[in-house]
């Protein structure tokens, strides 16, 4: 019995030249456009609330609560992940990507019961977004402060 | 009695036949290029149950009832059921062989659990241990995609190399030598291990122990690809599928003429979003069971080395940075018994 001479160093080689790469050439300007589309939808919602008499900033939480929902209502409706699939990180990024990210685990697991299914696993995804983001805006704010004491 | 050939191959001396096979399958694949060959397929995944495991016994239970039917048996003559899947403590065989009452045997050998069962179901049979065996996978997108993946409305983007779990089942009945397809051989494969971590590139993990087995039986019998007309692995799709011919050159046996892979016949590679290919235990099970044991049965292939791939991982293993076990069973089938 001959052992294949083969370390997973050059096997790793191997894998890499059969390995068909991801065809950044298509999905790069496609999750520009599309992730550009939806910040102009986005612009446009806060224009349309500014001039529906709102102030700014209640006219941009609008505007993020708008985007929330329609994600959520495209995932409900089996949509959304058939635009990501197209638009990759131009969907992901914004807040619309967030929504799905938790609309999606609750819909899946509702079959695991309220509690158990939807409740502890609507977070599984963004939950590690949640505590980094809560992180770094600690971390934010210090540096803002020490800063700010000079 | 079976007897063994080298250090890991063994001979059925009195090879048991597949008196029965049946597959059924889902939406995809019934727009693949082998839908005309299975048994049933249902266009609603669902089949009509609540839940996504529960959908996948629905295959597993439909794809015993039918392979027994085909060849006018009940569960009550059956000695034993060989059955696994991919699910957590395989619930889908458990759930949907329940009402059966027939001697079970769990297995979990990942998407080789096809060519383990069948192979289990033969030996029994030729060291007398029972008359009739059944071997039977399944697997489904939907479950497998909750488990080891993310949910399904998850708007998250898979790599080229990702493959496509089939929805799907295959079951076959094994008996006493009557007519082909006749069980020839089976040689256990031990599990290979090359480093990849890619989850999403299952067929690389595999690649290793298919290549390993497919050598070590040509080894044991003193054969190599001429002796075959088809060497069917079970799921390594493209890019595992390539690197299992490159690591067989590197040993000098060329394969790349006789050789078909489970994962690339079940789906059109060109026009379905697969990625490199289907997989899953119903992937291999259900061509085997659809479209290549009907062939052997009708001689239009004689001799088939029918290689069920498996990559043992689980979710927290793949957390936990760990390298992917890949595993494949090779099973003689022939449409001559000796």
């Amino acid at each position: 019995m001959i052992i294949m001479a083969l370390t997973p160093k050059d096997y790793e080689q191997m894998n890499k030249k059969a390995s068909p790469p991801t065809k950044s050439y298509l999905t790069i300007p496609m999750a520009f456009l599309i992730g550009g589309l939806i910040c102009t939808l986005g612009q446009f919602l806060t224009n349309l609330y500014t001039m529906l008499g709102l102030v700014k900033e209640i006219a941009s939480a609008s505007t993020s609560i708008t985007l929330i929902f329609l994600a959520a209502l495209l995932t409900g409706l089996n949509v959304f992940d058939n635009i990501a699939k197209v638009a990759g990180a131009g969907t992901l990024v914004p807040i619309t990507g967030f929504s799905n990210a938790v609309a999606a685990p609750a819909l899946e697991f509702k079959s695991e019961g309220l509690i158990l299914g939807v409740g502890a696993k609507m977070f599984t995804i963004a939950g590690p977004v949640i505590v980094y983001g809560t992180v770094a805006s600690v971390i934010y704010g210090i540096i803002l402060y020490v800063f700010k004491l000079y | 009695m079976a007897t063994r050939v080298g250090k890991y191959t063994i001979r059925m001396d009195n090879p048991p036949s597949i008196i029965g096979f049946a597959a059924v399958g889902s939406k995809m694949e019934s727009e693949g290029p082998l839908a005309q060959n299975f048994d049933l397929l249902c266009p609603d995944s669902t089949l009509g149950e609540q839940t996504w495991e529960k959908a996948e016994s629905r295959l597993q239970k439909d794809a015993v009832n039918t392979a027994l039917s085909k060849c006018q048996l009940s569960p009550p003559d059956i000695d034993v059921i060989f059955a696994g899947d991919l699910l957590n403590q395989c619930i889908g065989s458990t759930y949907g062989l329940r009402d059966l009452g027939i001697p079970f045997v769990g297995l979990y050998g990942a998407c080789s659990t096809m060519a383990e069962s069948l192979s289990m179901a033969s030996l029994f049979i030729e060291g007398k241990m029972a008359c009739r065996t059944l071997a039977v996978t399944s697997s489904h997108f939907c479950s497998a995609e909750r488990q080891f993946r993310f949910p399904l409305e998850y708007g998250g983007v898979r790599t080229p190399t990702a493959q496509w779990t089939a929805t799907a089942s295959g079951a076959a009945v094994v008996g006493e030598k009557v007519s082909p397809p006749y069980v020839r051989q089976v040689c256990l494969g031990c599990i290979e291990d090359l480093g990849i971590k890619d989850a999403n590139n299952m067929g690389a993990a595999m690649a290793p122990a298919a290549a390993k087995t497919i050598q070590r039986f040509f080894e044991d019998t003193y054969t190599n690809a001429d002796n075959y007309d088809l060497i069917l692995t079970g799921d390594l799709g493209t890019v595992g599928s390539d690197l299992m011919i490159q690591l067989l050159e590197k040993e000098n046996y060329q394969v790349r003429a006789k050789h078909k892979d489970c994962g690339m016949m079940l789906y059109d590679l060109n026009n379905q979003d697969v990625g490199a290919g289907g997989s899953g235990c119903g992937c291999s099970a259900s061509v085997l069971c659809s479209t290549i044991l009907p062939q052997i049965k009708n001689a239009q292939l004689n001799d088939v080395l029918f290689i069920a791939t498996g990559a043992l991982l689980s979710p927290t293993s793949v957390q936990q940075g760990e390298s992917i076990p890949g595993i494949a069973h090779l099973v003689h089938l022939s449409s001559r018994e000796k």
